[in-house]
């Protein structure tokens, strides 16, 4: 492979999971912390809110994995190299 | 430690290699397939069938055993299901849905939890089957045909006006959404679970003992909400087709 498509690449692979990584980040904590004020007012509703969480953060989770399947083929299936 | 070359990373200790983009390749008339993926997948459909027979095999009244555990996983399936798609369509759709979860489930169990690298083959190793993107974009197609033919079955070709539903403006990204969904399903499966055996080798490379375990259990936990989350979003797709795109009656 070329020297400057693996740096590239390489860089570009770093990017794609740290810039993905953002955003659900930051609607994780959102998520995270309206369960547990639901929790507080509601504490006999833990079982139900927690279920929805659970489910809503691997759909959030799932948007960083998209940036990490992008970098696993910059890495593993390169289709420049 | 090659990085591109083989796609053979790091090969450290035995137990802790990883390889990825490495198959055991079958040649069976004129296709090529990747043999370490049917090898497992064998052995997760012969995992359930088993269990299934011996559940079913001598049905008491007052269950016991396997068929207790059997029949919680039914009620289970069969409660996802209901959530989904509504009281009054949901038991034709049971056997499907319960089909994918079973076979997720089980899959990415068996990746996390039986020590496949013991076995040598060849080329490529034996993980999960979901681990490798062709099972997972099968499932994912699977549940695109499964919500058309619901469709079709219950409007016939009125199915068709879902996609001018909002307002025939939306036609496009109507279309769209047909490809993203299955697009969406199978890289959701396959990058979560190589990402937990990524995670668990690179700790596993740093750390040979004691420290990867916590991740590990975090890959079990994780594995198991994404074989819920490729039920529950096949089941929701399913409702959607069979009760028009707004969902207007919920329950």
């Amino acid at each position: 492979m070329d020297s400057l498509v693996a740096a590239a690449s390489v860089i570009a692979a770093a990017l794609a999971v740290g810039l993905a990584a953002i955003g659900p980040g930051i609607g994780q904590g959102t998520c995270a912390g309206q369960a547990v004020e639901g929790i507080a007012r509601q504490p006999e509703a833990e079982g139900k809110i927690r279920g929805t969480l659970l489910l809503s953060l691997a759909f959030m989770e799932s948007l960083t994995i998209y940036g990490l399947v992008v970098s696993l083929v910059l890495l593993f299936a390169n289709p420049f190299s | 430690m090659e990085f591109f070359a083989g796609s053979k990373v790091y090969t450290f200790l035995p137990l802790a290699s990883l390889e990825v983009g490495e198959h055991f390749y079958w040649n069976i008339g004129g296709l090529t397939v990747h043999g370490q993926v049917f090898m497992t997948s064998w052995f997760v459909i012969a995992l359930l069938v088993i269990a299934s027979l011996a559940a079913t095999r001598n049905i008491q009244r007052v269950p016991s055993g396997i068929q207790n555990f059997m029949e919680f996983a039914l009620e289970f399936v069969r409660e996802l299901a209901k959530n989904q798609i509504g009281e009054k369509e949901y038991r034709p759709w049971v056997p499907f849905i319960g089909t994918l979860f079973l076979f997720i489930f089980v899959s990415n169990w068996s990746g996390a939890l039986l020590p496949w690298k013991l076995i040598q083959i060849p080329s490529g190793e034996l993980a999960a089957p979901t681990n490798d993107i062709n099972t997972t974009v099968a499932l994912a197609l699977l549940t695109s045909l499964a919500y058309f033919f619901a469709g079709f079955r219950k409007r016939g070709l009125g199915y068709f006006a879902k996609y001018l539903e909002p307002t025939p403006i939306l036609l496009p990204i109507n279309i769209l959404e047909d490809f993203t969904k299955p697009l969406s399903l199978s890289f959701r499966l396959f990058g979560n679970i190589v990402a937990d055996e990524l995670v668990v080798a690179v700790l596993v490379l740093l750390v040979p003992l004691f420290i990867p375990l916590p991740v590990m259990a975090l890959g079990l936990f994780t594995s198991a909400i994404q074989a819920l989350v490729f039920a529950t979003l096949a089941a929701a797709y399913i409702h959607e087709a069979l009760e028009g795109h707004g969902g207007e009656e919920h329950e």
